[in-house]
């Protein structure tokens, strides 16, 4: 059986997809990469599981259309039964359409490996991630969009083989003017640690103590839907139902209630730390760790602490 | 210019999530369904913000039964002109995907909007699966969504940031928050809304290339452990050796 794996390499090879190309690996069989760009990381791409990687050269900030037609003609070349993609937001404009062109079923955000033992089902995150449903595909052909941080990337192989190629993708429909993104941050999803706050903090000219904590762990920041909403921090920092959904390994909430729909948002996190000044605040009851207190006073401290276990460490 | 807004119900956001029937079924007892909230707040008010500015026409197309009347004409009442329903069950993304390129490629839309994804099922699908199977340029996230020319110009949330792009018409996008402001329907749009033509299609053949076999509620989280706000080396050392996170 051999396996596809859509890897975007633009921007570099992303932790999502080490961990793409490690659960493909689990599928058994063998693992073909796909990337397109210039890319020169791509050998890398084998210490993860794959056997050789295709990309095609020509190809650069490709739409949707173009990616499919990138991802289908690699499908038809190695006989790939099953594609993997990392369920970030350009996989949800690519794998929707592949799986129209493929005629390959599609189970949009798995959170594990596929059950073969009745068919072939895969448990994702369903209701906002309040419940997990299990999806049976029924088609010959499958496709796989695997939630981020849902395993740990293993590096056991070595570098391998790149094939260029044509993938016939022909010309772009939709043109991009303009690309806005923050330098230097960590990209939200990717974060494996986040440091968030609400209206607790009761202005933006307070965030300072929020980056002093997040620098000391290495994290990246968020915010609720109302800080957002007046302008204290930017929106592609709203973590919740309609901004970021994020499932980090840390999530550490300050001065934030815990409305439903910002759970929706994080209930994916590993662990939850929550710090409010309020015992009745409905968060704590989503979290692992509980701080009472006042988030001007708890943040320092626990910066401190953080600094203090790093440098004895 | 004519704009097809896809329309599905959902459970409301604060809805008691749980299952029957040996867990393969949603427990519908007691739950409200409402317009899905981004097919309503971003795409059928952005939608009928286009037509005041540029004329036109906004229908609604739903996949589902009788049952998702109610749903359809709230979303009349808010100001579609009129609304298609295709009478079927919606059984997955592309069952539903196809049903709504039939209907689309056989009438001429210059735009089609979906909503980002459903809040019950999260799968972010069928905005993709119907521009493929209509061979239609898609743009995926949209925050901001403007006609200039034969063409639109979009803002589209992308991994940490956002992108300005424009495409030619026709086209599919999906829209995410910032689209729109939520319109609350009154007492007018409610009494037209009964008299506005709701047309009930028969299914194209297809057949669902997936299903939901079963549900399961995440464990129990334990109780949240307390820690004093003048002991935080205590927090963190929980967090590396019991959490194991840093």
């Amino acid at each position: 059986m051999k396996v596809l794996v859509y890897i975007n390499s633009e921007g570099g090879i992303a932790k999502a997809s080490q961990e793409a190309l490690t659960y493909a690996s689990k599928l058994g069989g063998e693992v073909v990469a796909v990337s397109h760009g210039a890319s020169n990381e791509l050998e890398s791409l084998g210490t993860y599981g794959a056997s050789s990687v295709l990309v095609d050269r020509s190809l650069s900030q490709p739409d949707s259309q173009q990616l499919t037609k990138l991802v289908a003609s690699a499908a038809e070349k190695t006989g790939a039964e099953i594609v993997v993609f990392s369920h970030d937001l350009l996989a949800k404009s690519v794998a929707p359409r592949l799986s129209v062109r493929l005629k390959a079923g599609l189970v949009a955000g798995a959170v594990d490996l596929p059950d073969t033992s009745n068919g072939f089902q895969c448990k994702v995150n369903v209701f906002s991630g309040k419940a997990f449903g299990f999806v049976s595909v029924k088609t010959p052909k499958k496709i796989i969009s695997l939630l981020p941080n849902s395993l740990q990337p293993e590096a056991n192989g070595s570098a391998c083989g790149v094939e260029e190629f044509d993938s016939a993708a022909g010309a772009s429909a939709v043109k991009v003017v303009d690309t806005k993104k923050p330098e230097g941050s960590i990209p939200l999803p990717e974060a494996e640690l986040v440091v968030s706050a609400g209206r607790g903090l009761k202005g933006p000219e307070n965030w300072g103590i929020v980056e002093d904590l997040a620098e000391s762990l290495g994290a990246a920041t968020a915010c609720s839907r109302p800080v957002a909403d007046i302008g204290w921090r930017p929106h592609h920092e709203h973590v919740g139902q309609t901004g970021v959904a994020i499932r980090p390994n840390l999530y550490i909430a300050c001065g934030i209630s815990g409305a439903i729909q910002h759970l929706a948002g994080v209930n994916g996190s590993k662990v939850i730390v929550v710090i409010n000044t309020d015992a009745e605040a409905p968060f704590f009851k989503a979290a692992d760790y509980g701080v009472v207190g006042d988030a001007f006073e708890v943040l320092p401290k626990l910066t401190e602490a953080v600094k203090k276990f790093h440098s004895s460490n | 210019m004519k704009i097809l807004v896809c329309v599905s119900k959902a459970p409301d956001t604060t809805s008691k999530i749980a299952f029957t029937e040996g867990n393969t079924k949603f427990d519908e007892n007691g739950v409200q369904y409402i317009v899905n909230p981004y097919d309503e707040w971003y795409a059928l008010v952005r939608a009928l913000e286009l037509k005041e500015q540029h004329g036109g026409q906004v229908t609604t197309i739903t996949v589902g039964t009788a049952a998702d009347d109610a749903v359809i004409r709230k979303a009349l009442a808010i100001g579609a002109d009129n609304a298609v329903r295709v009478d079927a069950e919606a059984t997955d993304a592309y069952f539903v995907s196809n049903q709504i390129a039939d209907y689309a490629s056989k009438n001429g839309f210059d735009l089609i909007l979906t909503g980002k994804e459903t809040i019950n099922y999260n799968g972010s699908q069928v905005g993709g699966m119907l521009a493929e199977a209509m061979d239609l340029p898609f743009v995926s996230l949209a925050a901001k969504l403007d006609v200039e020319g034969s063409g639109l110009k979009l803002e589209q949330e992308i991994t940490g940031g956002v992108q300005v792009v424009e495409v030619a018409m026709p086209a599919v996008v999906s829209c995410a928050k910032g689209m729109a402001e939520q319109r609350i329907p009154n007492m007018r749009g409610i009494m037209e809304a009964r008299k506005k033509p709701l047309e009930v299609i028969q299914p194209a053949a297809c057949d669902a290339m997936t299903d939901f076999v079963s549900y399961a509620m995440p464990e129990a989280k334990k109780a949240c452990r307390m820690i004093d706000p003048d002991n935080m080396d205590e927090l963190v050392q929980l967090l590396h050796t019991e959490a194991k996170v840093i």
